[in-house]
């Protein structure tokens, strides 16, 4: 889905294989919070793997990407964490909707470059370790908040920054504000009521 | 999408130097264009130069004589500020309409201001005849393409892509100024000369030089900014570009109008003031049919394409809209001030 072969995304086969021949050792110290270079020597230079250091769900975590990777590649292909979902990968859709230092924003419009530091949350963090479920995740089920559930982890983490950002105040409100997330299957009208079950203090 | 360098530069100058050479090397804020038009190949940067670690271009201030905003104040941040909301709706109205709340968390308004055009043939590069992507290859809008998306107003014979921004149409109504530092120094341009007419160069798209960072976006307060709104027509209610817009602010002296301000998008080529528009109110009394009167003049030359017609009359009902809005908004805060 919306991979062009004109223009292939960062393949994993050959991140590792770059990783392996040592790729990384090489971009170690020259990314990763470093100061910046004032010379024209790049900071990343375009077929190195650097690292950059983020916190996800909690725990610090500290991959290579390459200059292209965006933040829902390096989440999907190089961390394994598949709960943040492509779809457009255009910014059109919110699938890959994430929250970055408590904002939601479009996973696939990120270069993972530049998450250095940030603090991100992504669908896979929301529960408790125990798993009782987020009070959203809760009110979608409850709620009947999805069918196919593909844009179900960008609409929840987007509904969470909706309410956090205090743009929940009325049904129409939430759904101007929930124009980032679109629903193939069409469940707007219980999403809507999920969030104002959540806002209302409900928990579903 | 093709890999490239990546730098982060940590002040103005660092910056400048790095992206003022011949290595194609484009400037990065919050991406939300160009990683989309990197992955689509329609841009194909050698290098990007982050700029988001410069603290100087962040921040806003919203003067009771000035309003200044940093280039890398966020969309969103500066959509919810209650201080800009009071000052003139509509900044606030053109920021909130644009994109989605994701989109408007990430962009910044230095970005904001130079996003590029929607138009389908210049982001799908299966279609060869694109004059603004590729200089000399044509025009597949114009050779038979669709139309509905395209400028009625500045198009040339080489380009009619439309400019596809909401914040700068109420930038330009207002006098808004944008303050630049770049390989040849510091410079203050009026946001109306900005941006450039496609003419029979559609790839050159604003004055700005290679290398040159925006510092500031400044708009000088005047009293037309309090009773202001901004109207978008779109195909669906929300997170859709211009069908047609206005960004209108009127002054009123009892019931005559003594400044009005007009600026239109979805419609044209550049962000778009219809100063002809301004003159039919200026020094009238304000009436629904002065308001219409308007609205149809700011569309009296414009050129409509096979399939953008519908813009004409919608957009003079989206100015004359904007205007009634604007119009009540100055009698509520007169009836306030009683």
């Amino acid at each position: 889905m919306a991979r062009e072969p004109a223009h292939p995304r960062p393949g994993v086969t050959r991140r590792l294989f770059l990783g392996s021949s040592g790729a990384v050792a090489a971009g170690a110290g020259l990314a990763g919070g470093a100061p910046a270079q004032a010379q024209q020597d790049p900071a990343v230079a375009p077929e190195a793997l650097s690292k950059v250091t983020f916190k996800l769900n909690g725990k610090k975590r500290t991959l290579a990407v390459e200059p292209r990777t965006t933040l829902v590649e390096a989440l999907r292909d190089t961390l394994g964490m598949t709960g943040t979902k492509i779809g457009c990968n255009h910014g059109q859709c919110g699938a890959c909707t994430v929250l970055m230092d408590g904002r939601r924003v479009n996973s696939c419009l990120i270069l993972a470059l530049t998450t250095e530091g940030a603090e991100i949350v992504t669908v896979e963090g929301l529960a408790d370790p125990d798993g009782k479920l987020h009070p959203m995740q809760a009110a979608f089920a409850e709620k009947d908040a999805f069918q196919c559930g593909y844009c179900t982890p960008g609409q929840i983490l987007s509904a969470i920054g909706c309410i956090d950002e205090g743009h929940a105040g009325s049904a129409a409100e939430i759904r101007e504000y929930m124009s980032g997330n679109l629903c193939r299957c069409g469940a707007y009208p219980n999403i809507v009521a999920a969030i104002e079950a959540v806002r209302d203090g409900q928990e579903g | 999408m093709d890999n490239f360098a990546f730098f982060r530069p940590t002040s103005v100058a660092e910056a400048i130097d790095l992206a003022s050479g011949d290595q194609g090397r484009d400037f990065l804020a919050g991406g939300t264009t160009i990683v989309d038009l990197m992955k689509l190949a329609v841009q194909r940067p050698g290098g990007l130069v982050d700029i988001t670690g410069i603290e100087e271009l962040e921040g806003y201030e919203i003067g009771s004589d000035r309003l200044r905003f940093g280039p890398l104040a966020r969309m969103a941040v500066v959509a919810d500020d209650a201080g800009l909301r009071e000052a003139c709706p509509a900044l606030t109205e053109s920021l909130w309409k644009a994109a989605s709340p994701q989109l408007r968390n990430v962009a910044r308004l230095g970005g904001n201001i130079l996003q590029r055009t929607r138009c389908p043939y210049f982001r799908d590069t299966a279609y060869t005849g694109c004059n603004k992507r590729v200089p000399g290859s044509g025009c597949a809008a114009l050779e038979g393409g669709v139309t509905s998306l395209h400028a009625i107003l500045g198009g040339s014979e080489h380009c009619v892509a439309m400019y596809p921004g909401d914040w700068a149409q109420a930038l330009i109504a207002f006098d808004a100024e944008v303050r630049t530092r770049g390989p040849g120094g510091s410079r203050t341009i009026p946001f109306a000369e900005l941006h450039v007419l496609p003419g029979d160069s559609p790839e050159i798209e604003t004055i700005l030089e290679k290398g040159e960072i925006i510092t500031s976006i400044e708009v000088p307060v005047i009293p037309a900014m309090r009773a202001s709104h901004y109207l978008k027509a779109r195909d669906r209610e929300s997170y859709a570009f211009a069908s047609a817009s206005a960004a209108v602010g009127l002054e009123m002296d009892g019931g005559t109008v003594k400044d009005a301000r007009i600026a239109l998008g979805g419609v044209a080529s550049v962000p778009w003031r219809a100063a002809a528009a301004e003159e039919v109110l200026r020094g009238k009394t304000f009436s629904e049919a002065l308001a219409r009167e308007a609205g149809r003049a700011a569309f009296a030359d414009a050129t409509p394409l096979e399939h953008s017609a519908y813009k004409i009359p919608l957009g003079a009902d989206v100015v004359a809209g904007a205007l009634m809005t604007a119009h009540a908004r100055a009698q509520a805060a007169a009836k306030g001030e009683k």
